[in-house]
């Protein structure tokens, strides 16, 4: 079967100590996926490892059946909106067209029609407005649909987004929502990393659950279970049972 | 070409030069990179002398590139161990690396022109004796050609490479995903710092040419939106210090490189008090504005509320003000002013009423709470 995502053995270490050990993640086409865990449990190291970012200590990851180096086109990133520095002198569009710079390659620059590629995915953020606003001055839920809109100009079949929800509102998160089950329907493939266990069942239909090594990934109605949970957040017990009892009304 | 235009010719290449890499130092949160690496050229610089005998060869060159890379690679090593910080790192790395040069100098070179004031200081004013002539025609001051030489390529390097210099700068894991190299790109950009430090050296020496690296930009950065023009104003201010720092120099009879240093920090903070929207004034003004329409605000919605009942005759006196709202004075006062200039409140002796005017505004402020 052609896997969207094929993780096999993956293991990533900072000197002696494993971040990934020995993960196992087959994503299907087509799906909507959420890894989640808790913290230091290895989401970000993953996303990385499968974007050639870092390199693992063993183990392979192929999207599509081939080594991600051979699909940069494919795939698009949505990093941490912290991991970069949004005083950088800069604006919202120019931004967005960097998503666009992998297609341009080395020493090309972005033209009119990369403008317009940029512009049409702006708006699809409902962002088009502010093209021209210096990213400084954006709301958190701003940069977060900036991002998004640089992952969407890339017009890729699987998308890694890290933590997209971090810090939005609410009407933000529902539009972000909507945006990522229109790339499914699209037939992309999304894996994000997520937080909040409550939505899990309402936003995404796989899961994986993580904690350094892999405690269970597959449809939600099959792997997202109380035992899981348990397995993945260890003592956090109280919060797990909240979770359930939230699910079970 | 006079010796005056041509030191200041010099210095405003000298200037340019390194305003260029800085401004990506900048950026990347990286200008104490600038400081370690004009110090750590040093050992390059004496082991490339040592080989090969002449201050002028290009080995020299090449010699600080390498003591440039060196550094910025122990760095990488040292905040990879996870045991330390960047900052630390870097704090460890240069002194290491510079005192082997100082010693090196001091222990086998000390009946050479490279003593530690040349080093630390340069001398600008000497840059017209020391010429290049080839077959008897004189080229010009070889301090001009090198640095002429090592302009055109930061220039070329920063246009050909535009684009992935500004990702790497902005969102560095956005750069690998895409297939961009950024530790490659990293390092080249690291190695031009140390060629533009080691041919600034000569002209200014080894410590302000971190403030030509780093103020300009810095500078910039407080006045400009985008990243093209901060490399422009960058230029321009850059220039504008080596210019006014050698009429200054020449009319204190100082040093000419320490005048340039200083007019690049004196500009900074002209820029840094006065830029138009980041500047402290500008930032001060907007505050203070801001303070005076939140009262303005509170005052009219504070006439409103007791408008009409028996205690209004109280509560909107001037002097309560102050009492009951905990304002001072002057704020009470700028407040009131401001109110009566906007046709909000009226004045009767002590007493303030409001205007329909102010009612208006007085309900659309409550709305938007």
């Amino acid at each position: 079967m052609d896997y969207a995502i094929d993780i096999r053995d993956l293991t990533v270490a900072y000197r002696e100590k494993p971040v990934l050990w020995d993960v196992d993640l087959q994503v299907p086409p087509g799906v909507l996926i959420a890894i989640v865990g808790p913290n230091g449990a290895g989401k970000t190291s993953l996303i990385k490892s499968s974007l050639g970012l870092i390199k693992p200590a063993a183990g392979s990851v192929l999207i599509h059946g081939r080594p991600y180096s051979e699909q940069r086109s494919t795939v698009a990133y949505v990093p941490q909106r912290g991991s970069v520095d949004w005083d950088f002198p800069t604006n919202v569009l120019d931004v967005v067209t960097m998503g666009l710079y992998g297609r341009l390659g080395w020493f090309k620059r972005p033209g009119k029609s990369e403008r317009i590629e940029a512009l049409k995915s702006l708006a699809q953020v409902g962002m088009e407005e502010y093209a021209t606003r210096q990213i400084s001055q954006l709301s958190g839920g701003q940069q977060q649909r900036v991002f998004l809109a640089r992952a969407l100009v890339q017009d890729a079949n699987v998308y890694f987004m890290d933590e997209p929800f971090q810090g939005v509102d609410a009407t933000t998160e529902r539009a972000i929502v909507e945006l990522l089950q229109n790339l499914r329907k699209q037939g992309k493939t999304v894996a994000v990393v997520h937080h909040d266990l409550q939505t899990v069942p309402e936003y995404f239909d796989h899961v994986m659950l993580l904690n350094v090594r892999r405690i269970a990934s597959g449809p939600v109605e099959e792997v997202f279970t109380e035992d899981n949970l348990r397995t993945t957040y260890g003592g956090r017990v109280a919060f797990v049972s909240a979770l359930s009892a939230a699910r079970k009304q | 070409m006079s010796a005056s235009l041509e030191i200041q010719l010099i210095a405003v290449v000298v200037a340019v030069t390194c305003a260029l890499p800085g401004v990506f130092l900048v950026l990347q949160r990286m200008s104490m990179m600038s400081d370690a690496i004009s110090h750590a050229i040093l050992p390059g610089i004496v082991i490339a002398f040592f080989i090969t005998g002449n201050l002028s060869s290009p080995w020299i060159i090449l010699g600080a590139a390498a003591g440039g890379l060196l550094t910025v690679a122990l760095v990488e090593v040292l905040r990879k161990t996870g045991l330390l910080k960047e900052d630390a790192a870097i704090g460890i790395v240069f002194p290491a690396l510079f005192s082997v040069g100082v010693i090196l100098i001091a222990q086998y070179a000390g009946d050479v022109h490279l003593d530690i004031d040349a080093v630390l200081l340069g001398e600008l004013a000497f840059a017209p004796f020391d010429r290049i002539t080839m077959g008897g025609m004189d080229l010009g001051p070889r301090a001009l050609l090198v640095m002429g030489v090592i302009l055109v390529v930061n220039v070329v390097f920063i246009s050909v490479f535009f684009k992935e210099l500004k990702l790497i700068s902005f969102d560095r894991a956005l750069a690998g995903a895409l297939g961009f190299a950024p530790a490659l790109l990293h390092y080249v950009l690291m190695g031009l710092v140390s060629v533009t430090a080691v041919g600034a050296f000569d002209a200014v020496g080894s410590i302000l040419v971190v403030a030509l690296m780093v103020a300009p930009p810095a500078s910039a950065y407080l006045l400009t939106d985008g990243l093209k023009p901060m490399i422009v104003v960058s230029v321009v201010i850059g220039a504008v210090s080596a210019v006014a720092g050698y009429w200054v120099a020449h009319w204190l009879d100082a040093s000419i490189a320490g005048a340039m240093a200083s007019m690049s920090g004196v500009l900074f903070l002209s820029i840094l008090i006065l830029a138009p929207h980041r500047g402290l004034w500008s930032v001060q003004k907007r505050r203070s504005n801001q303070a005076l329409l939140f009262g303005r605000k509170m005052l009219v919605i504070h006439l409103y509320n007791h408008e009409g009942l028996p205690e209004a005759q109280h509560e909107c006196r001037m002097d309560h003000l102050e009492d009951h709202l905990r304002w001072d004075h002057a704020f009470a006062s700028r407040a009131i002013r401001s109110s009566l200039q906007n046709d909000y409140i009226l004045q009767q002796g002590p007493h303030l009423s409001l205007t329909e005017t102010g009612r208006k505004y007085a309900r659309s402020s409550l709305v938007e709470l």
